[in-house]
């Protein structure tokens, strides 16, 4: 493999997500943090969601302090 | 309490110069976990990070979670560049290197057996979007608003143009989804393996229109190129739709793919 298969360039987070949350191998066991068995796509969403909420009512947001 | 072991991706031994200064999550020195002729990359976690509540609730918050994610995949891509390598979910996290060993010992035929599938191989990220003429949507809220007289041919022109976008809508989708299948099978043909992802929806992606397709190709690298050319072949081919690639990437979504437990 050529070591420049990878650059270095920034990803965009939504395709990275895309791969870290439903890909890579999920190693159920011996893992002591029960982790890796939570529904991830659902913590992913609700971060995004709690973000763009956040972006949208930016105006408001001093107000609901 | 001492610090954890978070886990980033199972790898033929390396020359480890290649990783040096190579840091991951919070910044952390990686260093590896060997086993025969496997290595495990890890990087310690603070004790106070180390438990499921806490991790959990930093990756509900989007700056923690892009932070992990981007680490990860810093250290991942690294390694995947010199080394066939095996990436875990994100946030796998044991209590001590030994655990890790553990791992690596009782999963050794397994790891190996994807490791052998994933040399000398990338994934391509394919999706497809189709363009959706919004230019008439703000219109018809104006339209809406300026209905409150109660002019029945204002609303009845709304409603048609309600009903014709639908229609447009749901014919520009069909078409796009076509030449998905279409360009599907001829890239799937260039590749050793293929993942369909969700298609991500419009608020989470920068790209402009609607994702109708969202796939991972497990390709050679030296086809890499070659399915990534013919992926925008066919897409010019189709002007109706907009193509985005990406990667070449670590073999993420395929990591999975032989599990037997």
């Amino acid at each position: 493999m050529s070591p420049a298969a990878f650059p270095d360039r920034q990803v965009a987070l939504v395709d990275l997500l895309d791969r870290l949350l439903a890909g890579g191998i999920v190693l159920a066991g011996d893992i002591t943090l029960a982790i890796a068995d939570i529904d991830m796509v659902q913590i992913s969403l609700r971060a995004l969601i709690t973000s763009l909420g956040r972006t949208t009512r930016s105006g408001a947001a001093e107000q609901d302090q | 309490m001492s610090t954890a072991s978070y886990t980033y991706a199972v790898a033929r031994p390396f020359n480890p110069t290649q990783a040096a200064g190579l840091v991951g999550v919070d910044g952390a020195a990686i260093h590896l976990v060997r086993h025969q002729d496997l290595v495990a990359v890890v990087s310690p976690l603070a004790p106070a990070d180390a438990d499921e509540a806490a991790l959990r609730a930093r990756l509900e918050t989007l700056a923690e979670l892009e932070a992990i994610a981007r680490a990860h995949h810093r250290v991942v891509a690294a390694v995947a560049a010199c080394t066939p390598t095996l990436p875990f979910r994100l946030a796998t996290v044991h209590r001590t290197d030994d655990r890790v060993a553990q791992l690596l010992r009782r999963e050794y035929r397994r790891f190996r057996e994807t490791l052998d599938r994933f040399a000398g191989r990338v994934e391509v990220g394919v999706k497809i979007y189709v363009q959706h003429a919004g230019a008439s949507a703000g219109a018809m809220f104006v339209a809406e608003k300026t209905d409150g007289s109660g002019s029945a041919g204002a609303g009845r022109d709304y409603l048609r143009n309600r009903r014709e976008q639908r229609n447009r809508r749901q014919h520009a989708w069909r078409r796009a989804t076509t030449v998905a299948e279409q360009m599907d099978a001829v890239l799937a043909g260039l590749a050793v393996d293929r993942r369909q992802h969700r298609t991500q929806s419009a608020e989470l992606s920068a790209a402009p229109g609607e994702n109708v397709f969202n796939a991972a190709y497990l390709v050679d690298a030296g086809r890499a190129e070659e399915l990534a050319a013919r992926a925008q072949r066919l897409g010019a081919e189709n002007p109706h739709v907009t193509l985005e690639i990406t990667g070449p990437w670590p073999p993420y979504s395929f990591a999975d793919s032989e599990e037997r437990t």
